[in-house]
């Protein structure tokens, strides 16, 4: 950093020439003045300052100072005085550039202006004198009365002020009639300095550089614009555009730290006002949803220290006037946080069989049921939702059930304990399962949610699989198969019957805990006694171990060796060879249908189809029964 | 006391001593969680007590913030999250020791500042081999005081392995 100051005064080392060649040219007698030449400002910036700087002398001596002659009538020293002065004031470089000419003709720059037509006459009369002087920064707009080869073309200032407001400066003028006139240019230490967007989500305070905003826009409910949602996608209508929208407290993973909530995106419901800054990295677009919005700073960059440098959401930290500390967002790193959400949701749909449990997103229903605490179900499990009158429950056989569409379905309570609902209506989990339907009660179904699902907790409960971390918060997951036997503890039996004697053995194959805990309550009530293992690895082992099933169910996507290499083993050795096998599978392709098919697998169906994962037993139960 | 670095000429007392040159080095002792430590007194370049932490969102877990310590940008570490402590309760007392490392000021956040010891380096000793390995890296070893231990912080391994990767 210190390499890059240099003192202004190198800057201004032509100028002295560039005054005795005006003297010259204007017959005018000159001094300059330079005050701070050692005042110390980025090369860079010097750079881009010595040409405006030489316009403004230029100007000075041509418009600013009178003839001697004129000087000597007006009783001043025939020898105008140009002082340039130099100095550091709160981060900036202050130059000052001013003369003890006439001053500013405001009465001409005011005609001037409304000739030119940059204000009407009726807003002229609102102008202030200061204001009409900074309209010499105008394009257009010149005073002198005749063009001069120096200067006069009314191209000029305005030139000067966009050069110096391109490097962040600013450039005023003040004039006293007959005393002479004063710029000021005001420009960044260095060009570290922005201006940055103060704002705050989950109450803490970001800085956005100001480039790469485009607008701010308000949001809430009753507002013109509202922040939509398309599944878990936020996004907002702006104009003819739907913006993509992010939490900055999501991106960030901030916790709300005043109320311990974690800031909830799923419900922009309950976010009555909120700000959401227009941002643009390259060409693409995007909404940046923060709390609030306070004001634009001018703030230096500073690099943050080495132990931070790997957070790519921040390009810098810098001090507020107010001497806190703020970390300076870096748009491009949001964007890349924003965009892999959008890759990782693409990954999701196109192939949902490589991931493990682990990152598995499956959807889920979260209710509340006998208790505060959320439970949830997998989606794909509960047929419909239903609410029904309390007054439609009718008890049967130390039962409840209700009539829905044209059959009894049993109620099952979530637990005991459970009371159901006395008036009013009852909402419901209705599960249907072959023929049967049974309907769960809930006191409150909350939301659907897209999560991973990963057990967390085993639960010492029979009617829970256990502990998830659910859309952030503890969650019971439900075991259907439980319901569904107490739903239907005869059906059962009669199958069993129907069945014969033998207990058949069923092996599942598959790495997910999830779906074994989910699937070996199911195939057990479908009559199987069943052994659960991890892998395929484990499964041979147990054919090793001469153990002997009488159907084989495996998961198709596993770690190691997969479903079909499994399958494709059972099929080469004598001792499995005849034991069906049915591929469980979450991928739907057709060509894995037929490759299932192929190295011999007896039927093939979906995961959390359980509907046609039972039939499909069940005709394997059927077909053993006529071959034994 | 051959790993650590403060043989210092000034603090040779060869006078009083007269047969073997005795070596003191001064720590500046603060207390974490209950625990004595000490850095070399001229180490520390600031003490003081911490009021306006900005947070860092999705910095390493022992990075309490960045403050503003008269114009430069402190990086706040706690030592307590950095020696595997519970955080403590978000009213307690808090100290800060301001430390440069590869020119960079980081203020280690600690519960108290004691006094500043002048210690007999013969008093060192290794650390002992059951120390638990998290502590082993950031101990430059042990000094036996009358009454309780004082571990000496190894400075440049505070920072550099909460860094994960070495940052210069």
């Amino acid at each position: 950093m210190k390499t890059r100051m240099q003192p202004i005064g190198s800057a201004w080392q032509k100028l002295p020439r560039i005054v005795r060649d005006l003297c010259n040219d204007l017959n005018k007698k000159i001094e300059l003045v330079m005050i701070g030449a050692d005042t110390e400002l980025d090369r860079q910036v010097m750079e881009m300052i010595k040409d405006p700087l030489t316009h403004m002398i230029r100007n000075s001596a041509d418009h600013g100072l009178e003839r001697p002659d004129a000087r000597t009538a007006a009783g001043k020293n025939p020898i105008g005085t140009i002082k340039l002065n130099a100095f550091h004031e709160g981060g900036h470089v202050i130059i000052e550039i001013s003369d003890d000419g006439a001053g500013l003709n405001i009465e001409r720059i005011r005609a001037k202006a409304i000739s030119s037509g940059l204000v009407s006459e009726a807003e002229a009369g609102q102008l202030s004198e200061q204001q009409f002087a900074n309209f010499i920064f105008k394009a257009g707009l010149s005073t002198a009365e005749k063009v001069t080869s120096v200067s006069g073309r009314g191209v000029g200032l305005d030139v000067v002020r966009s050069n110096i407001e391109k490097i962040g400066g600013t450039v005023d003028v003040r004039t006293t009639a007959g005393k002479g006139s004063v710029f000021t240019v005001k420009i960044p230490l260095t060009l570290a300095i922005v201006s940055a967007l103060v704002v705050e989500a989950c109450g803490e305070r970001f800085a956005i550089p100001q480039i790469s905003v485009n607008e701010l826009v308000r949001a809430s409910d009753d507002s013109r614009h509202r922040i939509e949602r398309i599944k878990e996608s936020l996004v907002l209508r702006l104009r003819e555009q739907l913006l993509p929208l992010v939490y900055l407290g999501d991106v960030l993973r901030i916790q709300d730290r005043q109320t311990g909530n974690h800031s909830d995106s799923g419900n922009p419901q309950q976010r009555k006002d909120e700000f959401v800054v227009v941002t643009q990295v390259g060409t693409f677009r995007f909404g940046i949803v923060v709390d609030k919005v306070f004001d634009t700073e001018e703030i230096v960059v500073k690099p943050v220290a080495p132990i931070l440098r790997g957070i790519a959401v921040f390009s810098g930290n810098t001090i507020l006037g107010d001497g806190s500390v703020i970390m300076i967002l870096d748009p491009n790193g949001i964007a890349d946080a924003c965009g892999n959400i959008r890759d990782e949701q693409e990954e999701d749909t196109q192939e949902p069989a490589a991931a493990s449990d682990a990152s598995e997103k499956i959807s889920m229903l979260v209710f509340r049921a006998g208790g505060p605490e959320p439970k949830a179900i997998p989606l794909s499990l509960v047929s419909r939702l239903e609410e029904i009158n309390c007054a439609d429950i009718e008890r049967s056989n130390g039962k409840d059930v209700v009539q829905y569409r044209g059959q009894l379905m049993p109620l099952v309570r979530i637990s005991e304990e459970y009371q159901l609902r006395a008036e009013g209506r009852q909402p419901l989990l209705v599960f249907s399962d072959a023929q049967r339907t049974m309907g769960i009660a809930v006191d409150e179904i909350i939301d659907i949610v897209e999560d991973t699902l990963k057990i967390e907790l085993s639960s010492g409960k029979p009617n829970m699989l256990g502990t998830a971390i659910i859309n952030g918060a503890a969650t019971e997951i439900a075991d259907v198969g439980f319901y569904l036997l107490k739903a239907f503890p005869d059906w059962f039996k009669e199958s069993r019957k129907s069945r014969g004697k033998k207990i058949q053995h069923a092996l599942l194959v598959d790495d997910s805990a999830f779906y074994r805990n989910m699937l070996a309550p199911l195939i057990a009530s479908a009559g199987y006694m069943v052994t659960t293992v991890e892998n395929a690895d484990q499964a041979l082992a147990l054919r090793e171990n001469g153990t002997v099933f009488d159907v084989i169910i495996s998961d198709i996507e596993m770690p190691g060796m997969n479903g079909f290499e499994l399958a494709k083993d059972i099929r080469k050795d004598t001792r499995w060879r005849e034991v069906p096998i049915v591929a469980i599978s979450s991928n739907g392709a057709k060509e894995d249908f037929e490759r299932g098919r192929e190295v011999g697998f007896t039927d093939y169906v979906m995961k959390m189809d359980r509907a046609s994962l039972l039939r499909s037993l069940s005709e394997i139960i059927y077909a053993n029964g006529e071959a034994a | 006391m051959s790993a650590s670095t403060s043989a210092r000429p000034e603090n040779e007392n060869a006078t009083t001593l007269a047969p073997a040159v005795r070596r003191t080095a001064d720590y500046v002792t603060m207390v974490v969680a209950g625990q004595l430590f000490g850095i070399p007194v001229l180490e520390v370049h600031d003490v003081f007590s911490p009021s306006k932490l900005a947070f860092v969102p999705m910095a390493p877990l022992e990075v309490e913030g960045v403050l503003n310590l008269r114009g430069r940008i402190v990086t706040a570490i706690d030592l307590r999250l950095r020696f595997g402590y519970p955080a403590r309760a978000a009213d307690a007392k808090k100290m800060a020791v301001v430390i440069e490392h590869h020119g960079e000021p980081y203020s280690l956040l600690i519960d108290a500042v004691g006094e500043v010891l002048s210690l007999d380096e013969a008093l060192c000793e290794r650390n002992p081999v059951n120390l638990d390995p998290r502590w082993r890296d950031i101990s430059e070893g042990v000094y036996r005081l009358d009454n309780e231990l004082l571990v000496v912080l190894a400075l440049h391994k505070i920072i550099k392995t909460s860094n994960g990767a070495m940052a210069a």
